[in-house]
């Protein structure tokens, strides 16, 4: 048995310790927010926050997670009201959508660290995702425009 | 033995006698569509009043027994929630939101009302041209345009009837306004919801006029995507995500080699992974079914399996790129023949040759293939995200025994889509009900990103060999362009549309004998080699090979001849206005012929495609090891009427994106009949560091919308190695672009 706290809720699992997170989060626990896109780190698509850390959760066994906080999209805000998401509405991101939830959740890890990025903090942090439709213009809009938005909602 | 020589040996026909009135109603090829298509909106007879189907939909959803159903394809109930059922897939390309905008043009809902359901099979959701429910060949908008419109007129002309009659006024008196009749004179309103019981029985009226284009409110409009929301939270719900009570999960192991032949298996190990149930062999392969994705991957890893490879063993890219090149060389079934090439030829002052070689390309939508099947004694019901319902179903029935309408699909938002999953023998469904015949319980069948790599159904590879002949003054007289690649429709039933009596498939020539160019004498001939790779469409088809080739020649010729690349594409394109105008616009914006930082070029290339025309100019730099930089796409698409102007923009960056993808990165190579590529470290995509600031300017047009998805993929790749010539004086003449062939020294291309 393995116990964690996955968007703020204790949950406890009985998948063997070495299986990736990604599918415990997925088949296990049901939140099917989290995609798989290739298994070995390389897409950025099952991005997860782990104790406030981005990490690849196709590549990151149960166990590293124990009685650690765990945060997927769907825990991202309450209400979806992340400046990101809000902006990512505003620009209009996605196309098929299917990467854009470890979008999010890279550029929420990057907006933490750099309130205000630039197109080259942007890069870095960001180059980890893949999109194959290609919004990676939008995307780089939608960051610049959550800062926008997180710093006007800060009281002065 | 080739692959295509008989591929009921390897999958099942496409379609069965059982569906052989489906198949009778594919009258209209690809190749007529994109000629007929501007007339689209004309005379066509929509099979859309379906009161079986509505009776059917309302009798199934207990919640929907009182809502107005006046066709198949929207529903408004008493909360004045209005549903528009989508029979084509969402995929990325925003028809869950310009379908909507297309009927509520006529509707006059409240947009913040609209809901979007997919369409079940059913013949009512054909395709207007295609006689098939599908989504492909950027078709969805124009093939809809004048139905969901008329869908939208036909549900407002009854509600406006039913609160005329309750009322008793005229109904010419009445007008409606968000969702609501009004009766101005008395100043009554009644809100649609109000009116579900009164119009439901109504007839449907039998003239439905539609506005006049100087009045819409919506199409035309930038409005927001209704799919966006559910995007940004993890609710979208993908074929992956879908969840069945007591669902297994299998994966398959499929030979290493295409039509390799299983010899014998040793499942052993795999059975004591806890969790998987059972191990069998399937047509495709061994499937190993567990309680979790991550059992059955573990149980397929600890499989130990021997195969029969057969002939196809022997394929190599090398050997191929060395045939194909020989190939072309020699005379081909002519696609194209205007004028006297060869006389052109020798007369000509001077001459220049070229050959062009493009890898074969796998599609690597960000969610892999992914079925899941709930088999039953009688019944048959499939989740998936596919572009191929009429087929998939189909194909099912005939592996389920079950007659088609036995068979339900369940359409998914796709995680990208690219052609890949509109696949003519079905691969992915019919691999899953053989799956679940042995599961006996509902199964998802997932591909991980190596089996979707190495699978096959690619992108062909192709060769294109050109000579032309230019004048003393530098213009070209004769053109002649022979291709060298595999038919992706031979062998399926589509190749009784797409390929002539010579046996010419329109699709391998598609962009290059239907040139806009106007070169007096010119000549386009084929080879269709057959060799054991399954082969498919992807993104704008025929035209990723044809725009790269024949823009990027275009470019050799006007420098052969000491033209100006626009100024010569200008020349040549005099009497097609509505190119010219795009090529025009994309100079203008892009500022051709204005200075540029050292050793940055501009490249320019147009391309028509899908009834649409596109330029592009791109900027670039080489640096010193070689790395292209792409600095910036300017591009201007005519694409008729805009529905919605920020979803054509996406889409043009989108394929921007996708296009210099295959121009910088991706191939599918073979050796000893193995896919070489695994995953996407050796199948890179292109990434936010390398991504470009892209610029999209629309041509405004009056005339019937065309193609979106796919027209911006083709001009991209060949603007890109125009640009670096333009840069270094360095000719790309294979695809990808190699860093190797650009440092200082290397002899490449020029």
């Amino acid at each position: 048995m393995t116990s964690f706290f996955l968007n703020g809720k204790p949950v406890t699992v009985d998948d063997d310790p070495s299986t990736p997170l990604l599918w415990v989060i997925r088949d296990s626990l049901g939140l099917t927010g989290t995609k798989f896109g290739c298994g070995m780190a390389l897409c950025g698509a099952c991005t997860v926050h782990l104790e406030g850390a981005a990490i690849r959760s196709c590549v990151a066994p149960l166990s590293r997670v124990s009685d650690k906080h765990v945060t997927t999209i769907e825990g991202l805000s309450p209400d979806f009201s992340h400046p990101l998401q809000r902006a990512w509405i505003e620009v209009d991101v996605p196309q098929c959508g299917y990467c854009q939830s470890g979008q999010i959740m890279s550029a929420a890890v990057l907006l933490k660290e750099i309130p205000k990025p630039t197109d080259k903090d942007i890069d870095e942090a960001m180059s980890g995702n893949i999109c194959r439709c290609g919004t990676y213009s939008r995307i780089r809009r939608a960051i610049h425009r959550a800062s926008e938005l997180a710093i006007e909602k800060r009281p002065s | 033995m080739s692959y295509l020589d008989d591929p009921s040996k390897s999958s099942p026909p496409l379609l069965t006698a059982d569906s052989s009135s489906q198949a009778k109603t594919l009258r209209v090829p690809r190749r007529d569509f994109l000629k007929t298509s501007a007339t689209i909106g004309g005379g066509l007879c929509f099979a859309a009043y379906v009161p079986e189907l509505a009776a059917r939909s309302l009798k199934n959803s207990p919640a929907n027994d009182v809502s107005f159903a006046p066709n198949a394809f929207v529903r408004i109930a008493p909360d004045d929630s209005v549903t528009i059922i989508a029979n084509h897939s969402e995929m990325g390309q925003g028809i869950y939101t310009s379908l909507p905008m297309l009927l509520n043009e006529e509707l006059e809902a409240e947009w913040s009302k609209i809901n979007v359901e997919a369409a079940p099979v059913d013949a009512a959701y054909n395709h207007t041209v295609f006689g098939l429910q599908m989504t492909g060949g950027s078709t969805t908008t124009p093939s809809e345009w004048e139905r969901f419109r008329k869908m939208g007129a036909m549900a407002r002309l009854m509600l406006v009837d039913a609160a005329a009659q309750k009322w008793s006024v005229p109904a010419s008196q009445c007008h409606v306004e968000k969702g609501a009749v009004i009766h101005s004179a008395s100043g009554r309103k009644a809100n649609y919801g109000s009116l579900v019981a009164a119009a439901s029985l109504l007839k449907p009226p039998a003239d439905i006029p539609l506005k006049d284009p100087k009045q819409f409110t919506l199409i035309g409009k930038p409005t927001r995507r209704l799919d966006t929301p559910s995007k940004i939270n993890g609710t979208a719900q993908f074929g992956l995500d879908v969840r069945v009570t007591g669902m297994l999960f299998a994966l398959v192991a499929r030979p290493p080699v295409f039509g390799g032949k299983l010899g014998n298996f040793d499942a052993s190990e795999a059975l004591k992974i806890k969790g998987v149930r059972a191990i069998e062999q399937v047509p495709s392969g061994v499937a190993v079914i567990a309680d979790r994705f991550w059992s059955a991957k573990l149980g397929r890893d600890k499989l130990k399996i021997s195969w029969d490879e057969g002939d196809n063993a022997k394929l190599s890219t090398p050997q191929m790129l060395a045939d194909f090149s020989r190939q072309s060389a020699l005379p081909g079934t002519v696609a194209r023949k205007t004028g006297d090439a060869a006389a052109a030829l020798a007369a000509a002052a001077k001459t220049i040759t070229a050959e062009y070689d493009v890898p074969y390309l796998a599609h690597a939508m960000m969610e892999p293939l992914n079925c899941v099947v709930d088999l039953r004694a009688d019944s048959c019901e499939i989740w998936t995200g596919t572009q191929f319902e009429t087929i998939d179903r189909a194909n099912a029935a005939q592996v389920a025994g079950l007659p088609p309408e036995k068979v339900q699909i369940h359409t998914t938002l796709l995680g990208g889509g690219f052609g890949r999953r509109a696949n003519p023998v079905s691969d992915f469904v019919v691999e899953a009900v053989h799956v679940a015949k042995i599961a006996k319980a509902p199964v998802k069948v997932v591909w991980t990103r190596e089996d979707d790599l190495a699978g096959g159904w690619y992108r062909p590879m192709w060769h294109d060999r050109f000579v032309a002949g230019l004048d003393a003054a530098g213009n070209p007289t004769a053109w002649t362009h022979t291709i060298v690649g595999q038919s992706i429709t031979q062998g399926t039933a589509f190749a009784a549309y797409t390929i002539n009596k010579e046996g010419v498939d329109s699709t391998s020539v598609e962009g290059a004998a239907d040139i806009l160019y106007g070169i007096p004498n010119l000549q386009v001939d084929l080879h269709t080699p057959k060799i054991g790779v399954p082969v498919q469409w992807w993104r704008s088809v025929g035209h990723s090979h044809t725009g790269f080739s024949v823009e990027s020649f275009f470019d050799e010729v006007a420098h052969a001849g000491g033209k100006d690349p626009y100024e010569l594409r200008r020349q040549l394109l005099a009497n097609q206005t509505r190119m010219s105008a795009v090529l025009n616009l994309v100079a203008e914006k892009a500022g051709w012929g204005k200075p540029l930082p050292t050793g940055h070029g501009r490249g320019i290339a147009t391309h028509f495609s899908f009834d649409s025309y596109v330029a592009q100019v791109v900027e670039a730099s080489v640096e010193k090891d070689g790395t292209v930089r792409v600095h910036r796409v300017v591009c201007a698409v005519d694409c008729g009427r805009v529905v919605n102007p920020d979803i054509v923009k996406a889409q043009m960056e989108g394929g921007i994106i996708f296009g210099l993808t295959a121009a910088l990165k991706t191939e599918i190579t073979l050796e000893n009949g193995r896919v070489q590529q695994r995953n996407f470290h050796d199948y890179q995509m292109l990434r936010m560091f390398e991504s470009p600031e892209i610029e999209v300017h629309i041509v405004p047009s009056e005339v019937s919308p065309t193609g979106v998805g796919e027209p911006s993929v083709p001009p991209v790749a060949p603007a890109l190695t125009n640009a670096i010539f333009a840069a270094t004086g360095k000719r790309v003449r294979r695809l990808p672009i190699r860093a190797a062939d650009l440092v200082a020294g290397s002899g490449a291309g020029s």
